[in-house]
């Protein structure tokens, strides 16, 4: 069958276009999560149109489709399975057009995120989502995972910066959801496919809202002898009507292995180090830098450092954003967790995480987005040590579980996809995954869209439920 | 967690069923079977900037509570928070405070069924499944009846001043400001709610040309229109338009915009996979 379906995709779109090898295929098995599934066609649209002759071909055919982007997602979201067709929109990266006055842009999935913020850097804005991955993860891939960033904390994640939506639906059906106006009529259909994880059809154009820069910024590193007394000042800093542009907390593993990457400098004996910027006019900005030092202090941070120039200023941030890199010098495998738990829970659960993964004997670095309580521990591991992923498998699903218990939520900004789908109940009951369900329902009736991600069984309307190579579910 | 199992027994699973608050957004369907939620605050979590309360708590109510730990809650002022939730329409401070849609973080609504279910979850950040919160604001209850829900809330400024300009283009105001909460233009006179410390509120307003004012506009009442922001300069008659939003308050009627046949049908479909028979709140245009 799939021979006769790539026949037809390669008459619509153009045969180079159309990749059935088998090293392309596996190539797009999978994402970036450790999760392998298999595809049975990848193609590469360049216009809605023929989106919509992707899918049309493959509801001909009764074949799945799994759009994708960069394939930066951890949770398997776009890992196709039973051999489906993968649609990639890396081609489609246009920029169509910016209006910097009201601050909108409208652009294909393929743009790179961080692409689209050089775009329109020279009107003084930015898109404010920004995913570590944000060189390489595409807007479409932002919209499928609703995805977040070190500045969702003041900014809001991708949801908050969606207008409007042209999508294809699984039966080839073209719809423009939301819009630039503010308050189309109709339910709020935008806003229920952000966050779709390529559930609900394939998003061929975006409307963005971009943000103006900020007319000054500052940077500054705070040291602590504990993690809790790090965690308590992320929350005392909240409590006390501040709400910085980011919040970042990195532990001492965590800051030795970047230092040793980076050089810049980091305080290696600090049990934990805090990472706030502040971004804003310059009277509040200055009298919120002497509000945080002044918390700081008061939880007991051994030094402050703030950036004194830019230069600094990217040293710092190069020291977060590349911890998943430094790892590396550690262990050569990593697997990286996304809970959220309440700021004021922040210490209990650091202090599970570490009691489960010395259980487990396994090893775990902190690096995450602490004021938004969206934890990020990160496993790392040798992958050819005997028996290993089991440990590494059953670390994770304590961890998820006690921050749900601690009322918290199964992920921030990485998504569900296949990695977190059989917790889902730990969250939701079963009227709550119908109500789920019927939303999935309304957009892909055809169930072709993505199957099997987000929604267990039998909340996925009697789908077979896969559980491919490497999930730990 | 606000028993709602009576309010579920209420909405029941079967016959046409309406709800309504204080009745200040249009309240309930007529000649229907009416419901009330449940009111009151549940608690408030002024360090993790989160509020939980029944659908039937006044607006007004919340945002008193709120200022005592000096924060406050994006929604519209009158009414219960079910009423401005489902409706859905934020007031003139939604350049500053973003749409009604990202307030609403938890809901436990009834369904159709008569069952109680939960959308969302009670963390800020959250992408754990798909986002029936989004889909229930601006929904008019079509979908389900709110029972309670757990809303963001955020920091009250230090200083919040209303300022004023005589501009014919309203770009010269709005360009010049950083992260306004409100700018707002009838043709030839802007006005500009700025909020934060005193000396950038001085410093933005005299950098724009403003002078302080009172307070904002009367807002015309005619009719309540949705535009793209970018082509706000093209309005005639008697307007107080958003600058950087699209809503336009205009003295004159205005029939409703009619959303794309498309849209239209997918939000057909998604009300039938909600509500089967049309039991909620029948008649109702979302």
């Amino acid at each position: 069958m799939s021979t006769t379906l790539a026949d037809e995709l390669r008459a619509v779109l153009s045969p180079d276009r159309v990749r059935t090898g088998a090293t392309e295929l596996g190539l797009y098995a999978r994402d970036a999560s450790n999760i392998e599934g298999s595809a049975g066609i990848v193609c590469f649209p360049l216009t809605t149109a023929e989106v919509q002759a992707c899918v049309r071909a493959a509801a001909r055919h009764g074949v799945p489709f799994v759009a994708r982007g960069s394939g930066t997602g951890l949770a398997g979201g776009a890992t196709p399975l039973d051999h489906a067709l993968v649609i990639a929109l890396t081609k489609m990266d246009a920029v169509l057009s910016v209006d910097p006055v009201n601050r909108f842009a409208w652009v294909e999935p393929g743009v790179l995120n961080l692409d689209l913020t050089r775009h329109v850097t020279r009107h003084g804005m930015h898109f404010a989502p920004d995913p570590s991955s944000q060189q390489s993860c595409s807007i479409g891939g932002n919209v499928a995972n609703n995805s977040g960033g070190p500045h969702c904390l003041s900014d809001g994640v991708t949801a908050a910066h969606i207008l409007a939506l042209e999508v294809v639906l699984s039966d080839g059906t073209i719809v423009e959801l939301g819009g630039e106006q503010p308050e189309p009529s109709g339910l709020d259909l935008r806003g229920a496919f952000v966050g779709s994880e390529g559930m609900f059809g394939i998003a061929t154009k975006v409307c963005v809202r971009l943000t103006q820069n900020a007319p000054a910024v500052r940077t500054m590193l705070m040291d602590f002898s504990s993690v809790e007394a790090g965690a308590q000042t992320v929350s005392a800093i909240i409590a006390d009507g501040m709400v910085p542009a980011a919040l970042e907390m990195m532990d001492q593993l965590c800051v030795q292995a970047v230092e040793a990457y980076i050089h810049a400098g980091l305080p290696v004996d600090a049990a934990a180090v805090l990472l706030v910027e502040v971004a804003g006019l310059p009277h509040g900005l200055e009298a919120d830098v002497a509000r945080i030092v002044e918390i700081g202090m008061a939880h007991g941070a051994g030094t402050v450092r703030i950036a004194q120039d830019e230069a600094e200023r990217a040293l710092l941030w190069k020291g977060r954003k590349t911890a998943f890199g430094a790892i590396a010098r550690i262990k050569p495998n990593y697997y990286l967790h996304d809970t959220v738990v309440p700021r004021r829970k922040l210490p209990e659960v650091l202090r599970k995480v570490y009691e489960i993964v010395e259980r487990h004997q396994l090893l775990v670095l902190n690096v995450f987005h602490a004021g938004d309580g969206n934890l990020h521990p990160l496993l790392v591991f040798d992958k050819r040590e005997p028996g290993v992923m089991e440990r590494v498998h059953a670390a994770g699903e304590e961890i998820v579980r006690a921050s749900v218990e601690a009322g918290g939520v199964l992920s921030g900004e990485h998504g569900i996809g296949l990695e977190k789908r059989d917790f889902m109940p730990l969250m939701f009951g079963p009227a709550d995954l119908a109500a789920q369900a019927s939303m999935r329902h309304a957009f892909d009736p055809l169930g072709l869209a993505n199957p099997f991600k987000v929604l267990p069984s039998p909340a996925a309307c009697g789908d077979v439920q896969h559980v491919p190579e490497g999930a730990w579910v | 967690m606000i028993d709602l199992v009576q309010f579920a027994a209420q909405v029941g699973n079967v016959g046409e069923v309406t709800i309504t608050g204080l009745g200040t957004r249009g309240g309930a369907a007529s000649g229907v079977r009416c419901v009330h939620a449940p009111a009151g605050i549940e608690w408030v979590q002024p360090d993790e900037m989160i509020v939980s309360c029944g659908a039937g708590t006044p607006v007004d109510e919340l945002v008193a509570t709120l200022a005592e730990h000096r924060q406050t809650v994006a929604l519209p002022a009158g009414g219960t928070v079910g009423g401005a939730l489902v409706v859905g329409r934020a007031d003139v401070r939604r350049l500053g405070y973003g749409p009604v849609r990202d307030v609403l973080l938890q809901a436990r609504y009834i369904s159709a069924a008569g069952e109680v279910v939960k959308a969302g979850g009670p963390t800020v950040k959250n992408v754990s499944g798909f986002d029936l919160c989004r889909l229930l604001v601006g929904s008019h209850g079509t979908l389900g009846f709110l029972g309670d829900v757990i809303l963001r809330t955020r920091p009250l400024p230090q200083a919040s001043k209303w300022f004023t300009r005589q501009v014919v283009d309203p770009f010269e105001v709005f360009t010049k400001l950083y992260k306004p909460t409100s700018v707002l233009w009838n043709g030839s006179q802007a006005w500009a709610l700025l909020e934060g410390h005193p000396a950038d509120v001085a410093e933005q307003a005299a950098a724009a040309g403003l002078t302080e004012t009172a307070g904002p506009p009367a807002l015309p009442a005619g009719s309540r229109r949705s535009v793209s922001p970018a082509t706000l300069t093209s309005l005639t008659g008697d307007f107080v338009a958003e600058v950087g939003v699209g809503v336009v308050h205009h003295a004159d009627t205005w029939p409703p915009l009619a959303a794309g046949e498309r849209s239209a049908a997918l939000s057909a479909a998604v009300r039938h996979e909600f509500d089967p028979g049309g039991r909620l709140n029948p008649g109702t245009d979302v």
